[in-house]
């Protein structure tokens, strides 16, 4: 303290204005500003097809997201054919092939996008004030009268086929693959990638892509989510020009529940994905999780920051900056209307991998048999609670909140619930989530690196049985 | 990057084509402290949120040979604590406000970062003048070690655990000479990164992270005079750094190179990269508009030659990239399975031959241009993207609002122009990287001929 007093004086030029203060003392901080919702306003078409709607009119700007529920779960029979029709969606509409439709766009200054989430299409489409006319009647062919050529389809299955082949070369993604089709059985809409496999995309063909969306892009099920410089009157008009007498459909295609459990292990499961001369061995681990709705949603979220949902989780306190392990080692839930995995994933040198996972499962442990202190609560607690306001920068931020609730039926003042929420959570609740679903002694663990360096030393550890999964079969 | 980001999806990102009419402005001020600090502020009360954003002016292109690396080395050490707030403070306090914070390094820059509810910006500006001026106090070799074995994690996992990674390793030196700053990667070589002391430590802070090398800007929800009375507070003790020494280097040629490598991968893939031109120089936004039309949506040339009509390749991807001292065009394909990459490489050629004979039609000139023009407002929604902007347009032009000065370089591009630079750049001495699976070297391009 003395030398750096000494080094002020010396060097430091003195300014009109600069203050007294002491430096050693961390800055008291105002309240932080209250979360603002969007003011939401809602019409509807004459087929009764819904428009959620924010002006916003800071920019001359519209972002319009189109949400028909739905998605990959309906494609159960053929894996992949969900995704597959959406991205045919931009290849070509109405009287335009991919290239002229795709050449309008650009020429609009419009972006649009399609996907298929595990409950829903989403088509989203940016766009200038000005241009949103023309837009919207490209939109109305996208999603009212797309080609499906033959021709278009064989090509973007020939794409599809390549990319899939190329996921052998990714480490990360080859160790989701085989943790989603370990943890979810067949049959589940998560055991199985949404792009498919490379035998149900290879059966893909125009007929089958036309039929899949006329059972599933139906009115009744579809919703409109609108932010930006228009007003509702004005954007209800636009809407109902092009998708006024858009009608039911006949033979829509039902939306079962899903019968099929993840898979709760009564002990660790270890498999080995073999990539020689790795540099790296990725982990990912984890067990099967909640639903966005679970009661237990606010407990886990503050959990999860605990553990490996932030910079200074435990996790990667332990792991990256104690032990210098890993690059980075995180873990959260995947929050969706069916429950989603809890998971943890990292990178972590070849030599250290049996030490990691020791770590790994000690952190589980440790917040699962200890409360957490006080200081640690308040710090996810709030990290989690003050990050909500910043979901509402720009229009599309805004919109994918509305179509994110949506899903749920829930309106937007429940994320003013959430944050309370959130201020409630003890710590008794933080060990009790931990309890219930940190799997210290039941994870389904998957290691992707050179077995040959990493599994007797995996094997000495005596967490559970290991299985040996071939990449080819796991990514096929 | 001090952590890694998950990408996000950036297809709903919002645009906005070209004639709006009024002029697009992001005020700002500019306040200079005594000791050299610059001070930028933008107001936007949009949303109560704000964020801090320091540049350092230096990046791996002040590295010494030997020593490649550090900058980004030093980047994740500053982040260990410094004489009032020690590790782990900076993290945990910044979270328990609500804030989350980054850092990365390039060439020619290195910046940190502060996103959060704009009540948190008081411990923000302290905590980055703690590290400015008080980083050394607590430093120890601990620290240098761990953060050293922290990255080389990172280069593991960014690049030599990623498929075709290795390219990025043996690119830089191809095509830049070895007196050249950019002839080495930004994450350093491994045996550079063993060699790093605690005294190197001390020496590049004291060189190079003092307030009259660095650029704070603040953005957000804030009124500028508490802004300015915190600064003064918080930064005006901080010592003036000595003057710095920038490289200059001298020009040169690139020697036309072929090379192949192999990798664990299933489809090979071609690199084409060629010498051109720095950020801002007369042709940099020329370049640019050529690399859409050549590869920029689907309807651009090498993607219909390649992929939709051709259909040899996967993908197409071409970009100009121009940094401070100099730039470069690159050109990545994929190639279908069971196609090899002299035949793309062809296909390539012919298309930069015809782009160089005839020139873009006036169609494709106003789409790139609209695309260029979306593509710069997508970046610049958030108060986050407009900071980092402010200040790189702060170092590249000395005028943080730049922005339209900046959209006015893609305005003036002629047809006349692309044609020039595709003539002038795209058809001299290039580096031609193939990557192949193993053992099947067969399916590398060949040197071509350059008419």
């Amino acid at each position: 303290m003395k030398l750096r007093t000494h080094l002020l004086i010396l060097l430091a030029p003195v300014i009109a204005g600069a203050q007294q203060f002491d430096r050693t003392q961390v800055p008291a901080l105002d309240k932080p500003p209250a979360l603002k919702l969007p003011s939401l306003e809602r019409v509807s078409l004459p087929n009764g097809v819904t428009v959620q709607l924010v002006q916003q009119h800071e920019l001359p700007l519209v972002q319009l997201t189109l949400v028909i529920a739905g998605g990959t779960k309906l494609d159960a029979a053929q894996p992949g054919l969900a995704s597959f029709m959406t991205r045919m969606l931009t290849e070509g509409a109405g009287t335009r092939d991919a290239n002229a439709l795709q050449g309008e766009l650009a020429f609009l200054g419009a972006q649009l996008g399609a996907s298929a989430g595990t409950d829903a299409f989403t088509i989203s489409l940016n766009v200038p004030k000005r241009t949103l006319g023309e837009a919207l009647d490209l939109l109305g062919d996208v999603i009212l009268r797309p080609t499906f050529r033959a021709a278009d389809v064989r090509r973007q299955r020939d794409l599809r086929l390549a990319s899939i082949l190329q996921r052998r070369d990714n480490a990360n993604l080859l160790a989701a693959l085989a943790f989603n089709q370990l943890v979810f059985p067949a049959g589940h809409p998560y055991h199985r990638p949404s792009d498919g496999d490379s035998s149900t995309t290879a059966a893909l063909d125009s007929a089958m892509v036309r039929a899949f969306y006329d059972q599933t892009f139906v009115p009744e099920r579809a919703r409109f989510v609108v932010v930006g410089d228009v007003t509702a009157p004005e954007m209800r008009a636009l809407l109902a020009k092009r998708f006024g007498s858009w009608t039911r459909g006949t033979s829509a295609r039902t939306m079962a529940a899903v019968t099929a459990k993840p898979v709760a292990n009564s002990a660790v499961k270890i498999y080995l994905v073999d990539k020689p001369n790795a540099a790296q061995s990725v982990i990912y681990l984890g067990a099967p999780g909640a639903d966005r709705l679970h009661p237990d949603y606010p407990a886990l979220m503050v959990m999860n920051t605990i553990l490996g949902g932030s910079f200074s989780s435990r996790l990667n306190s332990n792991l990256r900056e104690t032990k210098g392990y890993t690059y980075g080692i995180s873990s959260r839930f995947t929050w969706a209307p069916l429950a989603g995995p809890f998971t943890i994933s990292s990178g972590v040198r070849t030599n250290v991998t049996d030490s990691a996972l020791v770590e790994i499962f000690k952190e589980m442990k440790m917040l699962r048999d200890l409360a957490v202190d006080a200081a640690e609560l308040e710090r996810a607690k709030a990290y989690v609670a003050l990050g909500v306001p910043q979901r509402f920068e720009t229009n599309s931020q805004v919109a994918a909140q509305l179509v994110d609730l949506g899903q749920y039926s829930l309106p937007l003042t429940s994320l003013g619930d959430f944050v309370a929420k959130v201020g409630l959570v003890t710590a008794a609740d933080v060990q009790r989530v931990a309890r219930q679903y940190l799997p210290a002694s039941s994870a389904t663990l998957v290691v992707v690196g050179d077995v040959a360096k990493i599994r007797a030393a995996i094997e000495t550890l005596k967490l559970g049985d290991i299985t040996l999964l071939d990449a080819q079969q796991v990514a096929r | 990057m001090r952590h890694f980001i998950p990408a996000l999806a950036l297809a709903f990102a919002p645009a906005i084509a070209a004639a709006q009419g009024a002029p697009l402005r992001v005020p700002a001020t500019v306040d200079t402290l005594p000791n050299g600090l610059t001070l930028i502020i933008h107001e936007d009360h949009s949303v109560p949120i704000v964020t801090a954003n320091v540049w350092f002016h230096v990046g791996s292109g002040d590295e010494k040979p030997g020593r490649t690396g550090f900058a980004h080395l030093f980047e994740h050490l500053m982040f260990m604590g410094s004489q009032n707030a020690p590790y782990p403070q900076f993290d945990r306090l910044l979270e328990a406000a609500g804030a989350n914070n980054n850092g990365s390094t390039t060439e020619d820059r290195t910046n940190y970062y502060e996103d959060g509810p704009s009540s948190a910006l008081p411990l923000m500006l302290w905590l980055e003048a703690d590290r400015m001026g008080w980083l050394l106090p607590p430093m120890d070799k601990d620290k240098v070690d761990l953060q050293r074995d922290v990255v080389k994690n990172e280069r593991r996992q960014s690049y030599e655990n990623q498929p075709y990674g290795m390219v990025s390793d043996h690119l830089p030196k191809l095509l830049y000479p070895a007196s050249h700053p950019y002839s080495w990667p930004v994450i350093g070589s491994m045996a550079d990164l063993s060699a790093a002391s605690l005294e190197d430590v001390k020496d590049f802070f004291r060189r190079y992270y003092a307030p009259n090398n660095a650029t704070l800007v603040v953005a957000g929800d804030v009124k500028p005079d508490d802004v300015r009375a915190l600064v003064r507070k918080y930064f005006s003790d901080i010592p003036r750094g000595p003057a710095i020494d920038r490289p200059t280097p001298a020009p040169f040629v690139v020697k036309d190179t072929a090379i192949v490598l192999e990798d664990r991968v299933q489809l090979p893939r071609l690199y084409l990269n060629w010498h051109t031109v720095k950020a801002w120089h007369t042709d940099d936004a020329a370049l640019d508009l050529a690399s859409y039309v050549l590869a920029g949506s689907r309807t651009s040339r090498l993607t219909q030659a390649l992929v939709y009509t051709g259909e040899i390749a996967t993908n197409v991807q071409a970009y100009q990239d121009g940094k401070r001292l100099d730039g470069d065009f690159s050109i990545v394909t994929t190639a279908r399975p069971g196609r090899g990459l002299d035949t793309l490489r062809a296909v390539v050629d012919a298309e930069i031959a015809r782009l160089a004979k005839d020139g873009p039609t006036a169609r494709e000139l106003d789409e790139a241009k609209n695309a260029a023009e979306a593509a710069f407002l997508r970046g610049i929604q958030q108060v986050a993207g407009k900071a980092d902007r402010l200040n790189a347009y702060f170092y590249q032009t000395g005028t943080p609002d730049s922005f339209q000065a900046d959209l006015d370089r893609y305005k003036a591009v002629t047809a006349a122009d692309i044609q020039r630079v595709v003539r002038q750049y795209l058809r001299a001495n290039r580096v031609m990287a193939s990557v192949v699976p193993q053992g099947k070297p067969e399916l590398a391009a060949k040197k071509g001929v350059i008419q």
